[in-house]
């Protein structure tokens, strides 16, 4: 059965990507942040605030930045007043939602240029942003046992491992990679050079996590402009389209899903992958920006979509598959790992990075070859939804 | 009073965007001691409703017992129970009493608390899969019983697929709580209950 | 999590818990600005975008209509300014009596499109009158620490001397 009804009639293009630094505490509030990336989105688009019809903002729970309504509180920052504007919140895989819904605006010919902004501050929330995730836990039959953030990331760790015979050592080299990937990165919050040893050296804090195996606390924010085929032909000469987009969401009860696989990426993915015409992903995806908080969340992620086999993407990433210059470069911005982890804006940056990978500007970070196809994907809610967007030069 | 020191922060690599990124990295002192910054505590209480299908299951553990819950449609058997089949939008009201015995799905070895301060003794999060319910419906609680505290030790006596059986709170201690079940312990064999 | 015994099973099961979550907001880039500037002059800094002939106060990096960059467009102004509307508060947050009321008001500020709410001081509920000329009462310059509580209120110009305009 077909996983979409029918292909959307209008075409959309990424004309227009920004980025502020990512940062471990700002100064600058979440508004500052966002028209950072915003006012950069625009210049790089060529276009001014008043040309912009709409405006779609991602930003993960009100409860980090401590600001309650917050897709509100950000709208002057995000280039939003006196425009229809909305929030697009699905957890951490919010900043790759945004641009699906900014997709469905432009897709449904509601409108032909929209603005895409993602935003987080989660240095305002004190001891740890820990505080609020807590709340994810069931109130009653979870949160009496006393649960840490961590626990649930190390539990799937842990079942992938045991699932396919997968060292530690192996999942490390994700952080290693990506971490010196983003060395070239100019938004990085750290970005470093590092070995496996170095990796599994640092402190255990849920087993098999280590420490250098999570992304950091960030403040940032990501943006991007689309446009309509018509609009994206007039302003841009090299405009990056939205092939395909999908997203799926598996059961709240987490402990009833089958921790080793996400199969509710490989239905996002392959949701995004019929829109896109892609039938056969690895020869027809060049550059992957999969979703990476964690470090095994990388491989995960990539036999979600369909990129690796079943437990195999370890093999892949140790033989350098994955490497900038590899087969299929994956998070050759450094990801959430060596850039940073702003929530929402993480999983936009995924999408600036495609943009300038495929408009063949990555500068210091661009993949050889000539990628013509890119996917990237977010994760989040309760470790249960994927969202994927296929970009392409055609 | 600190001032503000911080500066604008720029690209760092001739790679794009070729705009330099603005921002202003504060390092903890100076987060800290921001002429403008402010502070909240807020007090976030909340009460919240366990719902239908969790108060019964919670009465159970007072008894001893851990209740699951059947789908007439799909014949799935969830622990711990819920009101409708999330898949197939069918109430689930057939109760069915299990035992206390199941499987570690997975585990973790956790040495931090929620605000990152370090817990010498390790907490032993884990999925457990209680016997008679349906393949991979698993539900979080913590193993106990396990000597050491080290990786290497407590890897030695838990791993994925060992059985466990509950270690329940005294009768007279039970509060109809999820941690009326102090942790599940691994057992050598099944067959001895 | 704190947990409440059930006695009795037919009660409504209700789990009592908190979200431990505390807060330190940054000012901002023009926040941070804003509250230097009133601690060691006693003036309000707004930032103007000249193109769309908006003063922006509080101050803001940026123009809300237009996104031009406005981190170079600063300006001082007096803390005086006009009650733009105002409210009679006989409560406090937790529902308890004030007395005597206090009444609030939010202030435009003269020579800006913003302005700020703050207390009215020095008068009684029935002499506030909307378009009153006001100042703010600030807290002496050594007692400032660079926050809201730098100002204390507003009060109306016929009771206290105009302030002298920096």
């Amino acid at each position: 059965m077909s996983l979409i009804k029918r292909k959307p009639q209008r075409r959309v293009a990424v004309i227009g990507a920004g980025l502020s630094l990512f940062m471990r505490r700002a100064l600058d509030t979440g508004k500052e942040l966002a028209y950072y990336a915003a006012s950069q989105a625009l210049q790089t688009a060529g276009i001014r605030l008043k040309d912009i019809q709409a405006v779609v903002m991602a930003t993960a729970p009100d409860a980090f930045d401590g600001v309650h309504m917050k897709g509100e509180w950000l709208l002057d920052g995000a280039g939003g007043v006196g425009k229809p504007y909305l929030r697009a919140y699905v957890g951490g895989g919010s900043g790759v939602f945004s641009i699906i819904s900014g997709w469905m605006m432009v897709a449904s010919g509601l409108f032909d240029l929209v603005l895409v902004v993602a935003e987080e501050k989660m240095s305002s929330c004190q001891p740890h942003p820990q505080g609020a995730f807590l709340t994810i836990f069931d109130h009653t039959i979870e949160r009496p046992l006393g649960p840490n953030l961590l626990w649930i990331f190390s539990l799937e760790q842990q079942r992938y491992m045991a699932a396919y015979g997968i060292r530690n050592e192996d999942i490390a080299l994700v952080s290693v990679k990506n971490k010196h990937n983003a060395l070239a990165h100019p938004a990085a919050q750290v970005a470093a050079h590092l070995t496996v040893k170095d990796i599994l050296d640092s402190d255990v804090v849920a087993w098999p996590v280590h420490r250098l195996m999570v992304s950091p606390i960030s403040d940032g924010a990501a943006a991007v402009v689309l446009a309509s085929e018509q609009v994206a032909r007039r302003l841009s000469d090299r405009p990056i389209w939205i092939q395909g987009v999908g997203w799926c969401l598996d059961t709240s009860y987490w402990g009833n899903r089958d921790l080793a696989y996400p199969r509710y990426v490989e239905k996002a993915a392959w949701m995004a992958y019929e829109m896109a015409g892609v039938t056969e992903p690895r020869k027809q995806i060049h550059v992957a920006e999969p979703y990476d908080p964690f470090a095994y969340k990388e491989l995960h992620h990539l036999e979600g979509l369909q990129l690796a086999d079943r437990g195999q993407a370890p093999e892949d990433l140790a033989r350098g598959r994955f490497d900038r210059t590899g087969e299929l470069p994956s998070c050759p911005s450094g990801g959430l790992m060596g850039v940073g982890n702003p929530i929402a804006a993480a999983g936009l940056m995924k999408i600036c990075e495609l943009f300038w990978q495929l408009r063949r500007e990555a500068g210091a970070r661009q993949v050889p070859g000539n990628p013509e196809r890119g996917v990237a994907q977010a994760w989040g809610d309760l470790m249960q939804i994927g969202t994927v967007a296929v970009l392409g030069v055609r | 009073m600190a001032r503000t020191r911080a500066k604008p922060a720029t690209a760092r690599a001739p790679a794009p965007p070729y705009v330099p990124l603005r921002g202003h990295p504060l390092n903890e002192e100076e987060f800290r001691g921001q002429v403008g910054s402010t502070t909240w505590v807020p007090r976030l209480e909340y009460a919240w409703d366990a719902g239908v299908a969790i108060s019964r299951f919670l009465d159970g553990l007072r008894e001893g017992k851990i209740y699951g819950v059947r789908c007439r449609r799909c014949g799935r058997t969830v622990t711990p129970p819920r009101a409708f089949c999330e898949l197939d939008f069918k109430p689930m009201d057939e109760w069915i009493e299990l035992r206390d015995t199941g499987t570690i799905n997975t585990f973790s070895i956790c040495y931090v608390t929620w605000d990152m301060k370090p817990l010498r003794v390790p907490q032993i999060p884990a999925v457990i899969e209680i016997d008679g319910t349906s393949p991979r419906v698993g539900f979080l609680h913590l193993v106990g019983g396990v000597r050491g505290r080290t990786v290497t030790e407590i890897r030695r006596q838990v791993r994925v697929g060992l059985p466990v059986r509950a270690v329940w709170k005294p009768p007279a201690k039970r509060e109809g709580a999820i941690t009326d079940i102090l942790h599940f312990e691994p057992v050598r064999k099944r067959a001895n209950r | 999590m704190t947990r409440k015994s059930i006695t009795n099973v037919s009660q409504a099961r209700v789990w009592r818990g908190t979200m431990p979550v505390q807060y330190l907001y940054t000012a901002g880039v023009a926040g941070e600005r804003f509250f230097q500037t009133l601690r060691r002059k006693g003036v309000f800094a707004v930032t103007t975008c000249a193109e769309c002939q908006v003063t922006y106060l509080p101050p803001r990096l940026y123009c809300e209509r237009c996104f031009a960059d406005l981190s170079g467009a600063w300006a001082e102004v007096a803390p005086s300014g006009r009650v733009h509307t105002y409210t009679v508060v006989h409560e406090d947050q937790d529902g308890r009596p004030l007395d005597p009321p206090q009444v609030v008001a939010f202030v435009r500020i003269d020579g800006t499109s913003g302005g700020l709410i703050g207390r009215l001081l020095h008068l009684r509920p029935q002499d506030v009158q909307v378009e009153m000329p006001v100042d703010a009462v600030l807290a002496p310059p050594r007692r400032r620490r660079g926050g809201m509580d730098d100002i204390t209120g507003f009060a109306p110009r016929r009771v206290l001397p105009r302030r002298r305009t920096p």
